[in-house]
């Protein structure tokens, strides 16, 4: 029996196709910003204190309002060195000389300061970096503390990682240059598997968001880390070239373009200066026709629209089997339409502010190559603020290999749509791209699951979800995506000899 | 994907035959549907749990809420005494706040319906009664069938009706679409829920070919379990019933009701499914016709949040009706 056409005019209490629901509007939801305290000025964070900049002060605003939040310290030549010669002490005198257990006491103290701290940290964090605070508050600061859990846990253990022959020793000083796409939590990528080895740091964060790498260095002192140990050096590409090129470096460690990236690995050679880059990436997000597909749409929306497409991992080519190519994209299309942008500290906002003026140009400008190059452009319908830089949730169709689109990093909210027919021309075109940082697959079936992670050239592959970190997995490309790992055992690689 | 030929237009009836002609045919539909991811599915449902539902927001929400509540009491004690309590609670939830509205429904047993409905009468508040040997759906087809029409003839305005989940499990899809088809025709007027006893039928994958299977055979709402098994309702099953009716609604034109039921205590709880309706099937479902909620105490939570929410004031338990 076929449904009955009377289904809607039996019994009701209502009226039934003209839904007279008026519609769920969720009233503002706004995390409070009184928690914390941004002060006017900034200084350098150097053996412990925190001390004027020689180089001109620079401002740095929130990009939801373009609102000026702080004027911080930019670091001269003559502040790295002073940085690097603090470090250096510190290492010699006091932290690699320190048995491996104590220095896990401090690396556990830290990680329980920032949990204790974690709304002050991510309201920090939103502020200055745009992201929606429930992605602060969910994923960045609670990833940061379980880094500095896991790698205080190796620190007495590194005898057993399979480094150094047994007897594994620290570099010394390292040199790390980080990104503004996620600044508190590629600081402890970096600083937490350094300290745990017995390496010094001098850490510069991003010029456009040094404020929760400002508030970690109020952390170190608050745990009593002895000073130099942990310095923070803010200013902008000059800063970060100093500090590359300073000749007592032991160790580089870079998260960026693959442009700066180059420049780093170039400024190096010649040195015995060791290095890791993670740079950009490309990634083939792979469904296939047998995909779990209403999960298959959330990862892709997770993939691509997660910290605003701020993600040097993310799934910004989406290659979906022909077959189902239409019905993925309506389905998408549903879901993006449900994104909600807007003020980055209230709990509901799913997409928040692109991080830069500059960075929302550079969007825009490789957004209108993909029009220019004939691909078919959709966004999501939804208000921009007037003020702060904002790009809606959007994705390109009829995409295809030759594009730009399809092959430069547009590091934002902007997903390029292709299509493939069978596993071996997915494989193909997912590989054919000059990165290789990560990938995810859709189906149901694992055989294929472990036949494209086999023959994937990424350096994560992530099946049937996307964009899942954990500090116990490593981390690290292929090709332009970079060297080194971090993140997992294999992250102690590159602070031991 | 479904390959049934839509009729496009809402209201006519879509015609499944092809797909349900036999249970080979019916087996391969339902198998061919898309799986369900169960990490992703319970990712997806938490994640709009964490959705902040303050103020005005949360002033519409438990007063809908309210409004689809289906006051249920499926207990071997109950009394005239009792469900004549429950249908006067029905009417009017808040005794001291003539605006707050009634519930969707009164839940009972057939032997119950009639003093159900003589006390709602045509307040508006329906009967729903669980018929086909609730809650087991152990008998044969004839005494669900004449347990459907005693409850229908008593004045039952909703009939939630059991699937045979044995059948089910031992792949006879065939057969529980025939009994969802025959107590439809049992129903006449009455609305139709199918309940699954998700619990029993355990895998997100059998939630959705139950979903399909009930839809094409007429069931004018979907409902996760009887509340006689835990778990009972949760928030990535109703993801998964609200996906196939948002689904289906695509391909035929037609709306199916979902109605979560069993477990669901809080106005916490009871919010993060409004969200999930309003971000999964669409704003079409924020309506009595289309979501219910299976409930008992749940009813009162939300009165105690009503009352906070226009005084300010949280009020004891002692100030809300017990029933």
């Amino acid at each position: 029996m076929a449904p009955d056409k009377s289904k809607d005019t039996v019994v009701s209490t209502s009226s039934t196709n003209d839904a007279r629901s008026t519609a769920f509007e969720y009233a503002p939801a706004p995390e409070s910003r009184s928690i914390v305290d941004i002060k006017p000025s900034y200084g350098l964070f150097i053996n412990g204190e925190f001390v004027d900049g020689g180089g001109k002060a620079f401002k740095t605003i929130s990009p939801s309002t373009e609102e000026v939040l702080a004027e911080v310290a930019e670091a001269d030549e003559a502040d790295i060195d002073k940085a690097v010669k603090a470090a250096r002490k510190a290492y010699d005198k006091v932290w690699s000389k320190m048995p491996g257990r104590e220095r896990a006491k401090y690396l556990y103290r830290i990680a329980r300061i920032i949990q204790e701290r974690g709304r002050e940290l991510a309201v920090l964090e939103s502020i200055d970096n745009g992201k929606p605070i429930k992605e602060s508050r969910d994923v960045d600061i609670p990833t940061v503390a379980a880094h500095f859990f896991y790698y205080a846990g190796w620190a007495d253990k590194l005898e057993y990682s399979g480094f150094g022959n047994g007897n594994p020793q620290p570099l010394g000083v390292a040199g790390q240059v980080i990104p503004w796409n996620f600044p508190l939590l590629m600081l402890a990528w970096k600083i937490a598997p350094a300290l745990a080895c017995g390496n010094t740091v001098v850490l510069k964060p991003a010029e456009t968001t040094p404020l929760t790498a400002l508030l970690f260095a109020e952390i170190c002192q608050q745990a009593d880390l002895p000073p130099g140990v942990v310095n923070i050096v803010t200013g902008a590409g000059e800063t970060g070239r100093a500090l590359v090129g300073h000749p007592d470096v032991d160790k580089v460690a870079f998260t960026g373009s693959t442009d700066v990236g180059r420049a780093i690995a170039r400024a190096v050679s010649g040195t015995d200066k060791k290095v890791t880059l993670e740079l950009g990436g490309k990634a083939a997000n792979i469904v296939f026709d047998d995909a779990p597909v209403d999960q298959a749409v959330e990862g892709i929306v997770n993939g691509i629209f997660f910290n605003q497409g701020h993600v040097c991992c993310a799934g910004s080519r989406l290659l979906v089997q022909e077959s189902v190519a239409e019905d993925v994209l309506d389905r998408l299309k549903r879901r993006m339409s449900t994104l909600r942008l807007g003020d980055p500290l209230d709990k509901n906002t799913d997409v928040g502010a692109i991080n830069s003026g500059e960075q929302l140009k550079r969007i825009r400008e490789l957004s209108e190559l993909g029009d220019a190059e004939g691909a078919e452009r959709w966004e999501a319908a939804c208000d921009l603020p007037t003020k702060g830089f904002w790009f809606p949730p959007t994705l390109f169709t009829g995409v295809t290999q030759a594009h730009r689109i399809a092959r430069e990093e547009i590091f934002g909210p902007v997903l390029s749509v292709l299509t493939f027919r069978t596993p071996a021309e997915a494989l193909e075109k997912a590989n054919n791209t000059p990165y290789g940082l990560s990938a995810g697959v859709w189906t149901e079936k694992g055989s294929l699951i472990l036949h494209m992670a086999n023959h994937l050239r990424a350096g994560v592959v992530w099946a049937n979800t996307f964009n899942k970190f954990d500090p116990t997995s490593p981390f690290g490309g292929y090709k332009e995506s970079g060297y080194g790992r971090e993140g997992g055992r294999h992250g102690l690689e590159a602070y031991l000899k | 994907m479904p390959t049934g030929q839509a009729s496009g237009a809402a209201g006519t009836a879509a015609d499944f035959s092809d797909i349900t002609r036999s249970n080979e045919s019916l087996r391969r539909f339902l198998h061919g549907l898309p799986g369900v991811d169960q990490v992703g599915a319970e990712a997806r449902a938490a994640s709009l749990g964490t959705r902040s539902i303050k103020t005005t927001a949360k002033e519409f929400a438990i007063d809908l809420a309210i409004r689809m509540v289906d006051l249920t009491t499926l207990e071997g004690q109950d009394t005239p005494g009792k469900v004549r309590a429950l249908a006067a609670k029905a009417m009017r939830p808040d005794p001291a706040d003539p605006t707050c509205p009634p519930t969707a429904a009164v839940c009972v047993y057939p032997d119950m319906v009639a003093t159900a409905k003589e006390v709602l009468g045509d307040s508006g508040v329906n009967v729903a009664a669980v018929a086909t040997a609730f809650p087991s759906g152990r008998a044969a087809l004839d005494i669900k069938l004449a347990d459907t029409q005693d409850a229908v003839e008593a004045g039952a305005d909703e009939i939630d009706m059991v699937i045979d989940r044995g059948a089910f499990l031992a792949g006879r899809y065939k057969h529980v679409f025939d009994e969802i088809v025959a107590v439809r025709e049992a129903c006449g007027n009455a609305h139709l829920k199918v309940i699954f006893e998700t619990g029993e039928l355990q895998t997100y994958d059998n939630v959705r070919r139950a979903s399909w299977l009930a839809m094409m055979a007429g069931g004018h709402f979907i409902k996760t379990s009887t509340g006689k098994v835990q778990p009972a309702a949760t928030l990535p099953v109703t993801l998964v019933m609200l996906e196939a009716v948002r689904d289906f609604r695509e391909q035929t034109g037609q709306m199916v009701g979902v109605k979560p039921a069993g477990g669901i205590r809080t106005s916490k709880d009871a919010i993060k499914y409004l969200v999930m309706v309003n971000e999964v099937a669409g704003a079409d479902w924020l309506d009595p016709d289309w979501f219910r909620f299976g409930a008992s105490t749940l009813l009162n939570d939300l009165l105690m949040q009503r009352t906070k929410m226009k005084t300010g004031r949280y009020s004891g338990p002692d100030y809300f009706t017990l029933d």
